[in-house]
């Protein structure tokens, strides 16, 4: 019959509107700045840097490498190489980034320098309110601005960032066993031949990270230059 | 006292005017109405507006305006602020007097409707004896002045919109008139006046509204259509249709000249439910004889609010319609119907008191009804469209 279908129809939207005052899975709004709702776990926005423990400039696990710098396809970071180092988390002495700025106005939220980074140093930002008055200033972030602890990561990325920490932990028994090894091996060989007491100890403790550094170092210095343009 | 409730308003104007000389009195009582008029309509509006907004949020599964003021019932006065203090801009190429004219043409036009509504006992401006002409000779006239904005605009969309507005309210202008005579022919008068006085009788507490009469019944359906037709509303909002034609006839309009095409539009649906309302609800009557003691002046805005909220209830519901199922619908099907209900009123009249006209009548009536909705609205089969480009 003519009409059937309109009838339907306001039943349908009758239905909706008594519903509304009702059952909250009819009334789906979230009143934004009053009522929340909690972010995706996988959600991500600008990036971070991560440090351990309290203090940001002791803690933080970048290392100046680079390679965000280069691989980030709207350059929006910009590193300056430290000329002193600090230990990092294993202990090991590295250099750090007297500079880092991001640029987030530029940045395109593509977590491709999450992905390259190879010390867990940067990672993706839940925070999204972050309009500024100066749109110049305001958007280009320092580091100090960026860094978050990883207790904070742990509260924005909880699985992740529970990976990221066994990886890390592994890593770190991995290298102290070496060190324990080499320790050991130096006192048997103390032990073995006394002619040689004080290099030996010397060598194998300072050996592995020394090169290291300066062959990442000579690695990373002649590009800034080319890879900022 | 309750006589006196009643008749408030009617007691306020001759207290207020028994301060001046008499010579002047009748004048400053008339003037006095249409200050009540222009005082009590817009602000119907106002409550409107809002109700349209959060009743249509609350069918969408959302919550509608409620920032400003508790629950946004003041958002038509933050509407109106803007509206008032946006820029005026009238298109170089348009004709600037028409352009100019057009909304006010158009909310002078819908307000005078409201003169010959009786909105309560004795509560009419004027008790015209042709009272449903000249509201309907008001009504027809607002086509005009939406021509005029399209067509002064200068705009593809606004005479576009125009034109469809024009056609729309000329198809539907006929049913809307013939379902209206449909009354007048069982009351024998063209006063509204003298109409809500017919229908304020009752038996067993009941009142005689039309609307309960098979006859009275289909004439108020097909005068819901041909109203919500005649309104613009959705689904017959062709002339405005914003996917379509951005505003319609209103395009080229902004600020208070915007407001204004609002107003007017907002007070022609409340002027087509208000005579809809005394044509076939009763008007100012109660529906109960045990309820005659609440002023009647409560039970005609109560009707007309609640014809609103029909309108709303199916601008929530309804998708718009096509132009050619608009003009389809309006010649092939509720003009017939309301034709047949001249037919049906006069057989009413003629088989006298007693139970077999309201079976002869309803049958005819919902036979008709059915049978002419499986054929005259049957779904056509075009073949495939082709095309023919410009070689």
């Amino acid at each position: 019959m003519l009409g059937e279908g309109i009838l339907k129809g306001l039943t349908e939207t009758a239905r909706n509107f008594a519903g509304s005052f009702v059952s909250a899975e009819r009334l789906t709004t979230v009143q934004y700045p009053e009522q929340r709702i909690p972010t995706a776990e996988n959600a991500r926005v600008f990036p971070f840097l991560v440090y351990d423990g309290k203090d940001w400039e002791a803690g933080m696990r970048c290392v100046a490498c680079q390679i965000c710098e280069k691989e980030c396809p709207p350059k929006c970071i910009y590193i300056e190489k430290s000329k002193d180092k600090k230990p990092d988390f294993v202990g090991k002495m590295q250099i750090y980034p007297a500079k880092f700025d991001i640029d987030v106005s530029v940045c395109m939220s593509c977590q491709i320098c999450v992905e390259v980074c190879p010390f867990e140093a940067i990672k993706m930002d839940t925070e999204f309110e972050l309009s500024t008055t100066d749109r110049f200033g305001g958007l280009l972030y320092d580091r100090k601005q960026l860094s978050r602890s990883n207790e904070y990561y742990h509260k924005i990325h909880p699985t992740e960032a529970a990976e990221v920490d066994a990886r890390l932990a592994e890593e770190k028994a991995k290298a102290e066993a070496k060190a324990k090894a080499a320790a050991e091996a130096a006192v048997a060989k103390a032990s073995a031949g006394p002619s040689v007491p004080a290099k030996a100890t010397a060598v194998p403790a300072a050996g592995p990270a020394a090169p290291a550094a300066k062959s990442a170092d000579a690695a990373s210095r002649p590009k800034p230059a080319g890879g900022g343009e | 006292m309750l006589e006196k409730a009643d008749q408030v308003f009617l007691l306020l104007r001759d207290w207020l005017v028994g301060f001046l000389p008499p010579g002047w009195r009748s004048a400053a009582g008339v003037v006095l109405g249409v200050i009540g008029i222009i005082a009590v309509f817009p602000g119907l509006f106002a409550i409107t507006t809002v109700l349209e907004r959060k009743g249509l949020g609350r069918m969408q599964n959302r919550l509608g305006p409620n920032r400003v003021g508790p629950f946004g019932i003041l958002q038509p006065i933050a509407d109106a602020i803007k509206s008032l203090t946006k820029e005026d801009i009238v298109p170089l190429n348009a004709d600037a007097v028409v352009h100019f004219l057009a909304p006010v043409f158009l909310v002078v036009v819908v307000f005078m409707g409201f003169a010959v509504l009786p909105v309560g006992r004795n509560m009419v401006l004027v008790n015209m004896d042709s009272g449903l002409l000249f509201y309907f000779a008001m009504g027809a006239s607002t086509e005009v002045s939406i021509f005029m904005a399209g067509w002064s605009s200068r705009n593809k969309y606004s005479l576009l919109g125009a034109m469809r507005a024009v056609a729309q309210m000329i198809s539907y202008e006929v049913p809307l008139l013939l379902s209206s005579v449909v009354i007048v022919m069982m009351t024998g008068s063209l006063s509204l006046v003298k109409i809500v006085e017919a229908q304020n009788q009752y038996t067993w507490g009941l009142p005689h509204w039309y609307i309960f009469t098979p006859w009275g019944c289909a004439a108020f359906v097909m005068y819901a259509v041909a109203a919500t037709a005649e309104t613009n509303r959705s689904p017959f909002d062709l002339p405005e249709g914003e996917s379509e034609l951005v505003a319609g006839y209103f395009t080229e309009y902004s600020g208070f000249k915007f407001a204004l095409f609002f107003l007017g539009e907002y007070l022609a649906m409340l002027s087509i439910s208000g005579l809809g309302t005394t044509l076939f609800l009763g008007g100012w009557s109660s529906p109960l004889a045990l309820l005659n003691w609440v002023p009647s002046w409560i039970w005609f805005f109560s009707k007309v609010m609640l014809s609103i909220s029909v309108l709303i209830w199916v601008r929530g519901t309804l998708p718009r319609l096509r132009q050619d199922q608009l003009m389809n619908f309006a010649w092939k099907f509720v003009l017939p119907m309301t034709l047949l209900n001249l037919m049906v009123a006069a057989l009413w009249r003629f088989l006298g008191d007693g139970w077999a006209r309201w079976v002869i009548c309803s049958a005819i009536l919902l036979l008709v009804y059915v049978a002419a909705g499986r054929v005259g609205m049957r779904r056509e089969h075009f073949g495939p469209r082709t095309y023919r480009y410009a070689e």
